[in-house]
This record gives structure tokens, sequence and C-alpha cells, in this order.
């Protein structure tokens, strides 16, 4: 690269990380005060994108138009942020912490099928920016001059949002809910109205970042879950509620994507992010800019203690599971089988991230490093299926022990993230090793041998692996082990305090918990007959996070019930409508709203209600 | 008000609807259809509708074997696991003769090897993965539409005609776009020895950096470049490039840049003078082109996509399969599908025996402007069975079986 390019790179690279940054500061914003991690923040900014389309097509595309459409496209999508507050959010902030990611997921379905009802799914070019489509010529060669005004506009809106949280009061109250809600709040600050406000700010800051895009990114339907990826990974790298902190990583990030495709390494673009955030994380827990949370006082009651099942009733439900073969349908034992597998693969979520307290977001990692080590295995190696499905669980293991060591260093949303950048580095090598993984095509003629062939067959044995799975995860709950974990989550203090090396526990709990995910992982491969890298995939991971948290992290059969309640709803909504995302968001709204505990955890309150004394 | 009482009425009428044997219906023939409809909505709507059309022609005209026929659909989330689940439930609870459909190619790969796993007929409609029918073909899967290695083959003579040494390459970074450089660097070696490959960017799908890309691409100043991209990958690469004078005096090829659904979103941006694979519904003239033509206008009130001319021909293609088997038996069907020749809007296409894949062509031209919109301008219709390899190539790429 010579030295024009390396500088007309770094334009690009500083344009890129403007509308970056702005949709990432939004989420900032929010997580700060509210501590909502708002996975719909995507949708927000492609709600941005399109209703400045459809704002320039009614205001004519003059600067006049096109600036107007982009502000109040923006406005716009404010108010959508404060809808989704009002009507949602506000009334599940005392549920348990992470419970809201469930409610925004929902959202993130309603979204996408809203639009493609109201804009339809072929992609909207919108126009060049009136006044400026001509071209600035930089060291002989050419960039948009609305690329130079994009690389101005990101540093004004980050100091414009100084001003507002340095110099107005509505800015002290953010800072200070951000540092220390519950104090707030006793000082007599109103906080719906806050959190109102904030979301609306946030909201604005997003809508913004997607209108600005316009004349750079055609409006498609595609752009919400690209969108929230990045910002997650700038928000954290820059650190949890730092804006500055946002920033400078939005150019680090946008930059260094630059740099890759002008470097000629393109293919590493698919990753990049990632690795910079994995890197970052290692070398600094909280981010490039962020600080320590301050000790969070427990909101509400802690997680009450986990039930220990009765015998009798999952000896009960064990009858019933292996009844179904016999109901003659063949495709009911198909779909248990997918549900018995998510089955263990929730549960193994939920041992971390209920008990032990470490959330992750990229628990699919281990769900399709065993269903592709199952895989391989059986191809390559040509081993038989039987050792396959018995050995590939343990190469997850050895995958978790690795990313295990890195995580359970930190704690919160980063120890969260950490586990997605492991997730998505996994998901990307698998994606990209066409030799060794049939790179996006996945590998296929993966099925079970003669004996296991037949549906029930092979049902019944999953039902015995996956059962199993899960009776070892149970068991540990509650022995002194699991007694350990809960222990670390409720009070690391006290736990190091009386002589217990925490980390080395939460550390084996991860590994165990992963090598659990990778057995439900292989077990799902071989009854599919092929893998594909979407086994591995953020959808996957977050499908998970919906499962435990749709049944009730702080119940014990929650992940199941989730698991069966999540994998049969996709499956009948889609049947019954074209529509079915939307369907299945406001289904699970609906479910959110009415049992703010998980569908388990609400059905048990109800019940201790209704009991007679 | 939603209360607790019409929300356990509503979820328990789900339950039953989804634990319910449909009722046996005997006096149609089911044919199982499963696409990502959601994932790639703007190619699967018309191709929707395609289907559609061609099911009420079929059904106006008396059926197959005295019975009408009925898709059953599923949309498969654009994901294989998915895929594949839907697939045993159309077989088994809706007990479909067979399976048509998909559009990825992961997916239209694993439901192959689904098909050949369960011994079941599958006419693969619109992935373009050269490998369905080489290197993992198998008995049970035929392909109907015009696969990467065509459309790329198609584009070459004009290609190697212009002689061009330095060439840059574009090109999603998946099965699709990896195939088509493949086949695209392979070929034009073959013609042309002397070409040198001076760039080469691979952007993940749906998130090009396009100006850094064309930024890149202009650096190594090409003579022409070769470019697989689609969607809104297409349009934002045309917009960065064009802004920053990527296209100065260069000649480019898009591989699909003529379909509708790729072009009409450029509007009067559309890159006048880039050689392109497409479907000028507009300037054929065909008469079984036309007879399809004013029957989609008639029913839709919208001009035809690619995608509906493949969604009304997976269509006709299973008929004729029906008819010429004589009966739904899987052997008798393979059997029928063999060879099988019947007429599309493209004209006859026939399955050939070697390899399954169907010889349906491909027009193409260079992309120009009228009215403000793009359009294909110097076109020319490419029958599929001249852009295909050797025999004995494809002999040895797919597994005897």
């Amino acid at each position: 690269m010579t030295f024009a390019s390396v500088v007309i790179q770094l334009l690009n690279g500083l344009a890129a990380a403007s509308s970056l940054f702005l949709v990432s500061a939004g989420l900032s914003l929010i997580f700060g005060v509210t501590r909502i991690v708002n996975f719909a923040h995507g949708s927000l900014y492609m709600l941005g994108l399109y209703g400045a389309y459809s704002l320039i097509e009614a205001l004519g595309r003059t600067p006049l138009g096109f600036w107007s459409a982009v502000i109040l496209a923006a406005l716009a999508v404010g108010l959508v942020g404060v809808a989704i507050e009002l009507v949602v959010l506000r009334r599940i902030y005392r549920a348990p912490e992470l419970f809201q990611l469930l409610a925004t997921f929902a959202i993130v379905l309603v979204i996408k099928d809203v639009a493609l009802a109201v804009w339809g799914s072929e992609d909207l070019v919108g126009p060049r920016a009136p006044g400026l489509s001509f071209p600035v010529e930089i060291l002989d060669r050419r960039i948009p001059a609305y690329d130079l005004l994009l690389i101005v506009i990101g540093p004004v809106v980050l100091a414009l949002m100084w001003l507002l949280l340095a110099r107005t009061r509505w800015g002290a109250l953010a800072r200070a809910a951000t540092q220390d809600r519950e104090m707030v709040g006793a000082l007599g600050v109103d906080q719906a109205k806050l959190f109102t406000s904030v979301f609306f700010v946030g909201a604005v800051l997003a809508g913004l970042g997607g209108a600005l895009q316009i004349p750079r990114e055609p409006a498609n339907l595609e752009i919400d879950l690209s969108v929230i990826a990045d910002a997650f990974v700038v928000t954290v790298v820059g650190g949890l509620g730092s804006l500055g902190g946002a920033f400078l990583a939005a150019v680090l990030i946008g930059v260094a994507k630059a740099f890759c495709i002008g470097f000629g390494f393109s293919k590493l673009t698919l990753v990049v992010e990632f690795v910079i955030m994995g890197l970052v994380l290692v070398m600094r827990p909280y981010g490039l800019l962020g600080k320590p949370p301050a000790m969070a006082r427990a909101v509400g009651e802690p997680a009450p203690p986990l039930q220990p099942p009765r015998r009798w009733a999952v000896g009960a439900w064990l009858v019933l599971f292996a009844l179904v073969p016999l109901l003659g349908d063949r495709y009911v034992t198909v779909l248990m089988t997918d549900i018995t597998c998510f089955a263990l693969f929730a549960v193994s979520l939920h041992f971390i991230m209920g008990p032990a307290g470490m959330v992750s977001f990229g628990h699919a990692a281990y769900f399709g490093l065993g269903a592709y080590a199952g895989a391989l295995l059986f191809k390559k190696a040509g081993l038989p299926m039987e050792l396959a499905l018995v050995l590939a669980p343990f190469v997850a293991g050895l995958f978790a022990v690795v990313y295990g060591w890195f995580c359970v260093r930190l704690s919160g949303v980063y120890l969260a993230m950490l586990t997605l950048a492991f997730a998505q580095i996994s998901w990307s090598i698998v994606f990209q090793w066409d030799e060794l993984t049939a790179g996006s095509n996945g590998l296929v003629g993966v099925w079970p041998s003669m004996w296991l062939s037949g549906k029930p067959a092979y049902y019944y044995l999953t039902l015995a692996l996956c059962g199993a799975g899960v009776a070892l995860l149970w068991r540990a709950l509650f022995s002194p082990f699991g007694y350990v974990l809960r222990a670390g989550r409720d009070s690391p203090l006290r736990a190091e305090a009386i002589g217990i090396d925490l980390r080395a526990f939460q550390w084996a709990a991860f590994v165990l918990a992963g090598t659990m995910a990778g057995l439900a992982g292989v077990v799902f491969a071989f009854s599919k007959g092929s893998i594909s890298p979407s086994s591995v995939s953020i959808a996957q991971s977050t499908d998970g996070l919906v499962m435990v948290l749709l049944g009730g992290v702080e119940t014990l059969s929650g992940p199941v019930v989730g698991a069966a309640l999540f994998t049969w709803l996709r499956d009948t909504l889609a049947r019954e409508t074209d529509y079915w995302r939307a369907a299945l968001g406001l289904m699970i709204l609906l479910i959110v709203v009415v049992f703010p505990q998980g569908l388990v955890g609400g059905l048990k309150a109800l019940y201790a209600r209704w009991r007679p004394a | 008000m939603l209360t607790r009482n019409r929300l356990l009425a509503g979820v328990s009428a789900l339950v039953a609807a989804s634990f319910a044997l449909p009722a046996a219906a005997q006096d149609t023939i089911k044919l199982g259809e499963l696409n990502s409809y959601k994932v790639f909505a703007a190619f699967l709507e018309p191709y929707k509708k395609g289907w559609e059309l061609a099911v009420e022609e079929v059904n106006a005209a008396g059926g197959v074997l005295g019975k009408k026929i009925e898709i059953v659909s599923r949309d498969d989330n654009g994901n294989p696991a998915d895929a594949v689940r839907v697939a045993e439930e159309l077989l088994s609870r809706e007990k479909v003769a067979f399976l048509i459909g998909t559009f990825p190619s992961n997916v239209g790969l694993a439901v192959a090897d689904f098909a050949k796993q369960r011994k079941t007929l599958f006419i693969a409609a619109e992935p373009l993965t050269d490998k369905i029918v080489w290197d993992n073909g198998n008995a049970y899967t035929f392909r109907l539409r015009t696969s990467t290695y065509m459309q790329t083959a198609m584009l070459i003579p004009d290609a190697a005609k212009l002689k061009k040494k330095r060439w840059a390459i574009v090109y999603p970074n998946y099965e699709y776009g990896q195939s088509a450089t493949a086949a695209f660097k392979k070929l034009l070696k073959e013609k042309q020895p002397d070409v040198e490959f001076v760039a080469e960017q691979a952007p993940p799908l749906g998130k090009i950096d396009a100006g850094a890309v064309a930024q890149a691409l202009a650096d190594a100043k090409p003579d022409a470049i070769f470019s697989s991209l689609f969607g809104s990958d297409l349009a934002k690469f045309v917009r960065e490039g064009s802004q920053r004078g990527l296209f100065k005096g260069v000649e480019v090829f898009d591989l699909l840049g003529g379909e509708p659904e790729y072009l009409d979103p450029l509007k009067d941006e559309a890159p006048v003078g880039w050689y392109v694979t497409g479907y000028p519904w507009y300037g054929i003239k065909t008469p079984e082109h036309q007879k399809f033509l004013d029957a989609y206008q008639a029913k839709y009130k919208d001009y035809p996509r690619l995608g509906s001319v493949v969604g009304y021909s997976v269509v006709m293609s299973a008929v004729a399969a029906i008819k010429k088997a004589g009966s739904l038996d899987q052997e008798k069907l393979v059997a029928a599908m063999a060879g099988l020749s019947h007429s599309t809007p493209f004209g006859t296409i026939t399955y050939r025996t070697l390899d399954h894949q169907s010889t349906m062509g491909a027009y193409v031209g260079r992309v120009g402007l009228k009215d403000g919109k793009g359009i294909m301008t110097d076109w020319r219709f490419v029958d599929g069975k001249d852009a295909l390899p050797s025999d004995a190539e494809v002999k040895k790429m797919r597994p005897a079986n």
C-alpha cells in the first residue's frame, strides 16, 4: 500500500466509524443508566434507515429535504424507543437481571416483520446526499464529500453528548444513575421519567446513525442484526457507559477493518472486531476507558435457592417422554428429538448463567464445536459413529478449558462479551476453513449407524444421553460443588474469605457446561445428518439465552420448559402464518409481561398464591 | 383486553392445531416445498408468486394423473437444521409426494443429503452451488436453476474477447462467491493464458465496506473487474465505486447483476455498460415466455422477476415428472426425472441423466438505462447445455451412485 492509499483507507475507516459510534453511544447510554442490554438497538438503527428513506421521498431530494428527513427520522425513532420503554420495559425492571434482554429480543422479531410489511422485501437505495454528492480529490484519489462530513459528525455528536451529560441537570442525573442508580432513586429522583428520557436519547442516536447512512447503505431487512453485533463490540471495547471509549473503539474498529481490506486481508473483516474485543478484554477487563462497576447493591431479593427435583415427578415425565414414539406420528418424535437436544443445551447454559452467575453470550461455540468434532471424527477420521458421539463432547470441553480460563477472569457483561468473542472467532474459523469444515456449506452425510437410523431408536438414544447430561448437571448443582458456585455468585467476597478458590470452581463449571453443550451438539448433528456454521452462530447462542430466560433463570426446570416451548412455538407458528417472526415475538412479549420470572417461575408464584393455606 | 382465560383458550387451540393430524385428502397430490422466505425475502416473494401461478394453471388444465396438485410450503429459516426438520415434517406428517425448493447452498446441500437418506426425490429449485449436482451429487437430487459454474461460463466469451490483462475480483465470502471466483479464474485462464489476477476482495455477505473495497481495487489498477456481488452489497459497491472513479476505463462483469431482483433497486444508478447475466422480461418475445408474462401480469399486476420464472418452472418440472412416471413411486419418479424434458418460460429444458442438472439457460447482456431504470441491452439467450463442462470432467467430479 502506498502512502496515499493508507491515508484514504484511514479516512474510509473514520467515515465508517461515525455511524458505528452513534449507534454504540446510544446503546452504552441506555445500558449505563438502566442496565438493560438492548438487543433491539440494531432494529432502531434499521428503522432510522427506512424512516429516512421514506421521508426523503416525501420531502424531496433537496438539501433541506434531506437534512430535515434525517433529523425527523431520528426523532421518530426516538419516539419508538419511548414506546418500547413505556409499553414493555417499564413493566419488567424488577425482573431478574437480563430478563429484559428477552423482551428486546422479541421486539427485534416484531420490528423486522413490521418493516417487511411496511416497506417490502426489496432493498431500498436512498439518494446521494443532495449538495454533497461530488467527490473530493485527495492525493490523486477521490473520496465522496459526504464521507468527509461523516468524519466530522462523529466528534461533533460526541462533543454535544458531552455537553449534555456534563452541563445539564438531566446529564447530571443520568451520570449519577450510571454510577449508583439506587442512590438516585433514594434521593427522590423520578426514575421512571429518567429512564424514559434516556431511552429517547439512546434511540435518537441509533436512529440518527441509521438515517445518516442512507447515502451509503440501502435500507434492508438484514441490517438490524449485523449492526447490533458491531455495536455491542464497540460498546464493550470502549468500556460500558463511556462515550469517549465508544468513540475510540469505533475509530479503532473502523480503521482496523479498512486496513484489513487495504492490505488485502479482506477475509479477516469477518472476525477482526471480535479479535480486537478479545484482546482488549483479556488485557483490560473493563474495556479501554471503562471503570470497574461500583459495587452493586442487591436489586430486589437474591435468587431463591433452587429446589431439587422430586424423583416421582422426574420419573413420571420420563415415562411420558418414552411413550412419545408410540403416538404413531413420526414427526412428533423428530420434534421431540430436537427439543431434547435443545433442553440439554439450555440446561448447560443455565448451569453457568443461573447458579454460577456467569452469563454466556457465546454458548453456541460448545454446541457447534461438539457437533463439528463429532462430524469430523466420523467423516474424516473414519471413527465409528458411536465412538465419535462419545469423544466429541470432550473436544468441546477442551475448547471450554481454553476459553473458560480467560472468561472466568471477568464478570458481568464483560464476561458475557468475551464468551461472544470466542464464539465468533470459532465461528469464523469453521466458516472459512474449507479443507476441514467445508466452509459455509457445512458437512453433510453425518448419519447415525444402522441400528440407530430409525427415528424412535435415535430418539431413545437422545433421551438417554441428553437425559443423563441433564441429570449430571442437576446433580452437580446440589452437590458441594454447586453450593460453592452459588456462594460465588451471591457473595464472591465472603466465598473467597473462607478460602474458596472461586476462579478454579468457576472454570470447572465452565468446562462441565461446555462439555454438556458439546454433547447436545453432537447428538443434534447426527439427528440432522448435516452440520453447518449456523450451529456456531450468534443466532444459536441467542436461542439458548431465550430458552433459559423464557422458562425462568431462577428455576431448575425452567430451561427445559423454555427449550420445549420456544422450539415448539417456532415450529408451529411458522406453519400457521407468514408473519411467524412477529407472532413469535408477540408471544414472547406476552409471556414476558405476564410472567416476569419466566414461565416456570411465574407458574410457581401463581401456585404459591392460590394454594390453599 | 386479553384475559388469562382467552390466553389459555388461544394456547390450547394452538396446541390442538399442532398435534392434530391433517385430514387425509386423497383427491390431491401434495408437493412439499421449503424455502428461506424470511431470510431472502426479496428473491423468494416473486418465487412464491411464480409457483402459485403454476399450480393454478396446472389445476385449471385438469391437474395430473387425474388429480389436482397442492403445494404445502414451509419456511426453513435459512438454516440447514431447520430445513431438515421441516422436510421431515412434510414427508411424515403431510405425506407429500416429494420435495422441491430451497435457496442458499448450505440448505440445498443438507436437504439433498436428507433426500438421499430418505430415498425421496428432491428438485432443488434455487441453490446455485455446483456441488449439489457434482461433488455432492446423489441419485435422488435434481437441480433446476442455472448453476454458478454455468452462469460464469456464459460470461467467459465476452471476458476473453476484451483481451484485458489485469483482472481484479470481488465476491461475497461464502460458497457461491468462492465457486464463481474459482470457475471464472480457471475458465478465463484456459482461454487467455497470459491473464493476471491482480487483486481479490472477499467481503462478508451483506456487510461489504464498499468504500474501502473500491479503493483497494482501484489501487491495483485493474483493466477489468469480475464481481459476484448481489443485493445490498452490489448496490453499495456500485455507488461507492462510481463516486470514487473506480469504473472509469475499466470493464466490469457482475454475475447476477442483470436479475431484476438486484438491478431494479439501483434505479437510475444502474451501472451502464456492465456485462451481466439476468432476465430481460421486457424484451423476450418467445411464445412460451409471452404466455407466462401475460398470465403473471394479469394475476399480480406486477412484472415477474427471475425468481418468478424459477418458482413457476419448478412446479412444471414436478408435474412433468409425475406425468412421465405415471405414479408417485420414488424410484419411478427418479427414473422419470433423468432425461425429462419440458417447456418453461425460457424454452425447453432437459434434466441431464449424467448429473441431474437441468439445461435451463440464462440471458447474457449489458446494463443500460431507460427512463431512469436499469435494463439489459444487447442481450442474447445462452442455452444451459452449452455452458457445462465436458462429460468426462463431470464424471470425475460426481461420485458414482
